[in-house]
């Protein structure tokens, strides 16, 4: 019987690749080829529209706390970091000290109003925006998928790493299956003897492991030679999560959701994994009521972000991994410049990206939008309600595709977006 | 007990959810002719299904206090569930999940816009039991949810579904219809209606959209505030002042005659324009091949290319009986080739799919339906929560490493909760690794194995001793057999 190395199916245009037989060893052998310098990013979605501007605040903008009197934070607390090209001075949250001291060691890029023209308001269009990068038509595969399908096959299982239980859609692609790894210890083979015999528990993973061993090759038809694949594939990524799962992180993750999630991706990078593109998020982010920036529900938010971040950035800068990783934080809007009615904000347009990593080149890019609430102010837009983008996120995107994944940012966006002004990498 | 005849099975695998060892005796006995006639005209068989909720030695529900599928969306998957491994109406509830599909709605959006309990109401509501919400809230009628207009028109008649659909509390609010008024018409629902619930993608312009949505302008919800907080609904209401009255044009022609043009009607008969518009588009001569298309994959293969004169020939028969989908899909049962052994395990199945068929054949007395709600999510799919409005990618999509993860898995946690009925069915029936493995692949319906996978499975009955039949070996086996069957790749089709 011929061994079968690749085979495309496709429905609908849509198509999947089986693996072809491979050991573990091999195949991680060919994630290391395929990666080059196993670089990585890690993809980090604030889910819910994060309020750019208690975030990173302009703090001596007047109509800044003209238009928050009770959500503005006092020019005291914040973390102060400079100014931008245009020389307005701009802070971080008090809670983000950790960012503040990954912002001292360079490797912090602020990326101020970026965005698309006609921004969507709407969190589920908004997120399929960010995540096809097609305003007009959000629907199919991800940018990152689209990167994923262009890699040559067979592509290791392994290559992009979903931290959640759901594929996000900026990882859906047509022809790469991606694993979602929501927890490090259940992402196991189960046997119903495993509570009552390890060695039954062992006998039936071994027959599972023949039983598709046989069938990728001999399988009566090609859809049943692919599931055998698939399985076979899904037996090698448990192999080596279970080596993941086994590393030791060298700082202390909180022991918060989007903690764990990083400090996964922390034990993958550190062992090796192969894995190029890593899937986190983190919601709570669409305030609309009682944002309390200072004390409350954003404070809450920011206090998360930092200490999970603060401690990946530790982790991977004790074992000098840091140059080889890129971290890309956005969220698919900002907030209202005026706070509402209910002491929090609605949903806005341009936002707020960063990006943080050893070959990042940290500062603070774009300019800060003047809040004041005049008919003729061009920073804003829609009656001077929210804040204008000026940077398209694609570009952002383009920069990324470009220079740290090293493929080719107009065929993967579709057109050419690359700008001046996002240098960050 | 009876194992089913091949084509007995293969026609419940596809036109229901397979049938438990308890039922393959009758089906064996009716033949295929008969069990088609009995699946397609299912109203002549009775189906108290809701009634056995909660009843001892079947599929559990566990909910947050007290059971409640018409409110809580938790509740209302589990219900679904329980109905589709209960129910002695297979074609009626494989139906409800090819519209829920074809039609698709989710949840998540809908709760922004309905609320929570709101948004359960308008996807699961069953009418009947909202004696005391009539009486509260002084309504004369409570709508029912669209998974009940689904099984209500599950083999009806295609125009009135369209028809009734765009009058779906669920769906008017998913495609924004309820903001579509005159003067700044709201295309969603036009555009799916064509696009995907019709002609299909290339058969319509985007002045087709515009001047559809013009035509369901006024087609909008009335919401109901009461005075308890979480307690909102919505009823679809037609404003006949929201209503553009002027005419519309089509690129295709609206009435028999060969006219295009909707015309200019006062505001009160404006309904009326959806109506022709509906008519027009269920009898649009792509419609058919399009929705036929759509059955062909769903019922008789989704491995290999559509056969486009089966195809062809349902599509003459749509229009023929106007759009009467019992008579298409029953022609579709009884043609030579749905019934062809080549269109055998020639579908992926569906998470649910899978889910219920392991119910059934590996069983499921005192197990949750609860538990079973994060594997379907694992396996990719949450019923009344599509991914987007072109429903769940099928076929070979289903699969990744994660989901044939999520199925093996379950399908272990299932067979690890059933161990002891397990012990006793591999005790009843084998004193020898042979006839204990027939028993369980008879009973499983697996497609025949290749020698070398059935070697593999003697081979872990007989792992540490020869299988005699033991307590304590049935005890091990029993349960590890038929999770080893349930997460075979060969199990993973129908």
């Amino acid at each position: 019987m011929q061994q079968r190395t690749r085979r495309e199916f496709v429905r609908d245009g849509l198509s999947a690749v089986a693996m072809g037989w491979a050991a573990p060893g091999f195949l991680s052998e060919l994630a290391r080829a395929q990666t080059g310098h196993s670089r990585n990013l890690v993809v980090l979605y604030l889910g819910g529209g994060n309020d750019a501007l208690s975030f990173l605040v302009p703090y001596t903008d007047p109509a800044y706390y003209e238009r928050r009197p009770k959500l503005a934070i006092p020019a005291d607390q914040i973390i102060d970091i400079g100014a931008d090209s245009t020389g307005h001075p701009l802070g971080l949250h008090p809670e983000l000290t950790g960012l503040k001291t990954i912002f001292d060691d360079g490797a912090l890029a602020l990326l101020q109003r970026t965005g698309y023209p006609d921004s969507s308001r709407s969190h589920f269009r908004g997120t399929d925006v960010f995540s096809t990068a097609d305003p007009d038509r959000p629907q199919g595969r991800g940018w990152l998928g689209h990167y994923l399908d262009t890699l040559p096959g067979p592509v290791d299982p392994l290559t992009a790493w979903n931290t959640q239980q759901q594929l996000p859609r900026s990882f859906l692609a047509n022809r790469v299956g991606v694993p979602s790894i929501p927890n490090l210890s259940t992402y196991a083979f189960s046997s119903p003897n495993s509570a009552f015999s390890l060695e039954e528990a062992e006998y039936s993973r071994m027959s599972a492991k023949r039983i598709v061993a046989h069938g990728a090759t001999s399988a009566r038809n090609t859809h049943v030679a692919f599931v055998n694949s698939t399985v076979q594939a899904a037996f090698d990524t448990l192999d080596r999560v279970g080596v993941v799962a086994a590393h030791v992180p060298t700082a202390e993750y909180p022991q918060t959701a989007l903690g764990g999630a990083l400090s996964a991706v922390g034990s993958a990078v550190a062992s090796g994994a192969g894995t190029k593109l890593y899937w986190v998020q983190t919601g709570g982010y669409d305030t609309h009521a009682r944002q309390d920036t200072l004390t409350g529900n954003y404070a809450r938010l920011m206090r998360t972000l930092n200490g999970a971040v603060s401690a990946f950035y530790t982790d991977l800068k004790n074992q000098r991994l840091l140059e080889q990783t890129v971290v890309l934080v956005f969220s698919e809007f900002g907030r209202r410049v005026s706070e509402n009615g209910s002491a929090g904000t609605d949903h806005g347009s341009g936002g707020l990206m960063f990006a943080f990593g050893g070959r990042v080149r940290g500062g603070i890019y774009g300019r800060a939008a003047s809040l004041e609430q005049r008919s003729d102010n061009p920073d804003l837009e829609y009656g001077g309600r929210d804040v204008r983008f000026e940077t398209d996120f694609r570009a952002v995107y383009a920069r990324i595709i470009d220079h740290w994944l090293g493929a080719d940012s107009s065929q993967i966006l579709g057109a050419d977006f690359r700008q001046a002004g996002v240098e960050f990498i | 007990m009876a194992v089913l005849e091949p084509a007995v099975g293969h026609l419940l695998r596809r036109a229901g959810f397979g049938a438990s060892e308890q039922e393959a005796g009758v089906w064996n006995e009716l033949g295929v002719r008969a069990a088609i006639d009995k699946l397609v005209d299912y109203e002549l068989t009775p189906n108290p299904v809701d009634t056995g909720i909660g009843g001892t030695a079947r599929l559990g529900i566990t909910s947050n206090g007290p059971f409640n599928p018409n409110d809580e969306i938790v509740d209302a998957r589990q219900r679904w569930l329980f109905r589709m491994v209960y129910t002695a109406r297979p074609l009626q509830e494989k139906m409800a999940l090819f519209w829920h599909d074809h039609f698709a709605t989710g949840y998540g959006k809908l709760t922004g816009q309905l609320g929570g309990e709101g948004a359960t109401r308008a996807l699961a509501q069953v009418p009947a039991e909202y004696i005391d919400r009539r009486q509260r809230e002084g309504v004369g009628q409570v709508p029912r949810g669209q998974l009940e207009l689904f099984r209500d028109l599950a083999l009806g008649n295609y125009r009135d579904l369209l028809l009734a659909v765009a009058q779906d509390v669920a769906m008017v609010a998913w495609l924004d219809g309820d903001t579509n008024i005159r003067y700044f018409p709201q295309e969603n629902f036009a555009r799916e209606l064509m696009e995907l619930f019709s002609v299909g993608v290339d058969h319509f312009t985007e002045e087709d959209v515009y001047a559809g949505a013009r035509v369901f302008t006024g087609w909008n919800l009335k919401r109901h505030d009461f005075a308890r907080g979480n307690d909102q609904r919505s009823d679809f209401y037609w404003s006949p002042d929201r209503h553009d009255d002027g005419p519309k044009t089509f690129s295709f022609p609206i009435y028999r005659d060969g006219r295009r043009t909707i015309p200019a009607r006062s505001a009160m008969d404006g309904f009326q324009d959806g109506i022709d518009l509906i008519e027009a588009l269920a009898g649009h001569p792509e419609t058919g091949a399009f929705l036929c298309r759509k059955l062909y994959a769903f019922f008789v293969n989704d491995t290999g290319p559509i056969d486009e004169r089966v195809v062809q020939r349902l599509a003459r028969t749509y229009y023929a009986t106007g759009f009467n989908m019992r008579e298409v899909v029953r022609e579709l049962f009884q043609s030579r080739e749905f019934q062809d052994p080549v269109n055998y395990w020639a579908r992926y199945s569906w998470p649910v799919e899978y889910v219920v068929r392991i119910f059934k054949e590996v069983g499921c007395a005192g197990f949750s339906a609860n538990q079973a709600l994060s594997p379907l999510a694992n396996m990719g799919q949450t019923l009344f929560e599509p991914p987007d409005v072109a429903g769940w990618s099928t076929g070979a999509s289903w699969m990744s490493t994660a989901t044939m993860l999520a199925r093996m898995n379950f399908a272990s946690a299932l067979s690890e909760n059933q161990r002891f009925a397990l012990r006793t069915a591999a005790l009843d029936h084998g004193l020898s690794s042979e006839a204990v493995l027939d028993y369980f692949l008879g009973r499983m319906t697996v497609p025949p194995l290749d020698v070398d996978s059935r070697q593999e499975l003697l081979n872990y009955l007989n792992a540490n001793e020869a299988y005699v039949g033991t307590r304590i070996q049935a005890w091990f086996k029993g349960a590890g057999l038929a999770h080893l069957i349930a997460a075979s790749p060969e199990y993973q089709f129908v």
